[in-house]
């Protein structure tokens, strides 16, 4: 569903993919963990298509239409309502906004207010709704829970849950290892570039995991 | 891609910017400001026994279109930058090419409202007669203003991502302007002089001309400016 076959690229000295192979199928959810500047959102973007690398080269079956992206800036226009910005992503998939999304993600009632007007949390939820909004196969997150309190938080993981649940695959970049275990069916460790854990993640809790994710970035 | 899908997405795209400027208005209004103010400038500027209205008039014009549009130019990206929407726009899977041609449309009706106040502005202050040569003068306008549209367009993606992109549009558009502008002001001056329109047929060729290889251009470059 996912494959990433030797990628690597740098910004001038700065090596950000050293070498990343790994596969994701469909049902899996490989969760990221790393530090900052380590090159997880460079790994997502080369994913997406939005980087070349300058080696090695990622396939997503599908395609561009395929992926959904959810990250920490919520790509959407603040002066338009959250319908307008639904219906404008849609009509560059080609699709209409699905009925039951707004109702599944609670913004039935905020559907006509422009974004700039929500909290965090709910413009988080209409960035969810615009990354799921043409059934997306493959799912990329980059820090999704960033600004979320612990009810918002918690519906996202359930969200994702599902989504995992549905045959699909994901792979979710973070730093927080509490959040992102609890949904990942495998585990890797990013440093400099570099994978230096990658394993399913066979029943370790967030504890453990990192416990070992301290260990191996220290 | 289909070229009915083509159209299709940029529209979308087009219709989305003009919604967004239409709930702002930020830009429009300043812009329009920023005519009316040249305008008056330059009214109470020019010595009117100097040089005539009919030959001062179309540089004038054409100088306030200018800097008008390269105001207008900045915005058109820099929207996109805000909750990194230009990803969302790469990441969708349409031709790049329509994110850029919706750009444009967007552009040329931001621009066409500009010069909309700034033609009956020119006529008021600067006694020029323009009623008896509508036709022809907006022909030319249309010509001229999708020209440096097209390639300011291109550039304000090129420039998006730097750090200067305020100062570096202009510094890499005005020198694409100079043949468009050149041929605009002096056809204009013929039009105002109420010359006949055998006299402009040659320059709206070249700028007929200008526009269609900068938007073919443009069209086959946009894709990789806009790659990281």
């Amino acid at each position: 569903m996912l494959r990433a076959e030797g990628l690597k690229h740098s910004f001038g000295a700065v090596r950000a993919l050293d070498d990343i192979s790994f596969t994701v199928q469909s049902g899996q959810t490989l969760a990221v963990f790393g530090p900052n500047g380590a090159g997880k959102t460079t790994l997502l973007k080369v994913l997406a298509g939005l980087i070349q690398p300058q080696r090695g080269r990622a396939q997503v079956d599908g395609g561009r239409r395929a992926i959904g992206w959810i990250g920490h800036q919520p790509q959407l226009y603040a002066q338009l309502t959250v319908r307008e910005n639904l219906r404008f992503w849609a009509s560059l998939y080609d699709v209409s906004v699905p009925a039951e999304l707004l109702s599944r993600l609670g913004l039935e009632e905020h559907a006509g207010r422009p974004v700039r007007a929500l909290s965090r949390g709910l413009v988080q939820r209409v960035a969810i709704a615009r990354a799921l909004l043409h059934d997306p196969t493959v799912l990329l997150l980059d820090e999704p829970f960033t600004g979320l309190d612990r009810v918002a938080a918690e519906a996202l993981s359930r969200l994702l849950a599902q989504h995992g649940a549905g045959g699909r695959a994901t792979v979710l970049v973070t730093h927080n290892v509490e959040e992102g275990t609890g949904l990942a069916t495998h585990v890797a460790f990013m440093r400099a570039g570099r994978f230096v854990h990658f394993a399913p993640r066979a029943g370790r809790g967030p504890q453990q995991v990192g416990e070992e994710y301290r260990n191996a970035i220290a | 891609m289909p070229l009915p899908d083509l159209l299709r997405h940029s529209w979308s795209v087009a219709a989305k910017d003009l919604l967004v400027e239409f709930r702002s208005r930020t830009a429009i209004l300043s812009v329009a400001v920023f005519v009316v103010l040249v305008l008056v400038v330059f009214n109470f500027g020019r010595d009117p026994t100097a040089v005539s209205n009919v030959d001062l008039a179309p540089s004038i014009l054409w100088v306030t279109f200018t800097f008008a549009a390269i105001l207008a130019l900045n915005r058109a990206f820099q929207l996109e930058l805000e909750n990194q929407a230009l990803d969302g726009l790469l990441l969708a899977p349409i031709d790049r090419s329509s994110i850029y041609v919706g750009k444009l449309v967007a552009n040329l009706v931001f621009v066409a409202t500009i010069e909309l106040i700034g033609v009956p502005l020119l006529a008021l202050f600067f006694n020029v007669r323009v009623l008896p040569y509508l036709g022809p003068l907006v022909a030319l306008i249309a010509l001229a203003t999708v020209g440096f549209v097209a390639v300011g367009t291109l550039f304000s993606a090129m420039t998006v991502r730097t750090r200067f992109a305020e100062l570096l549009l202009p510094v890499l558009l005005l020198p694409f302007m100079i043949p468009p502008l050149s041929w605009a002001v002096l056809a204009t001056g013929r039009l105002l002089a109420g010359r006949p329109l055998s006299e402009i047929v040659g320059w709206l060729n070249m700028l007929a001309v200008y526009d269609i290889v900068f938007v073919a251009l443009a069209l086959l470059l946009f894709p990789a400016t806009v790659n990281e």
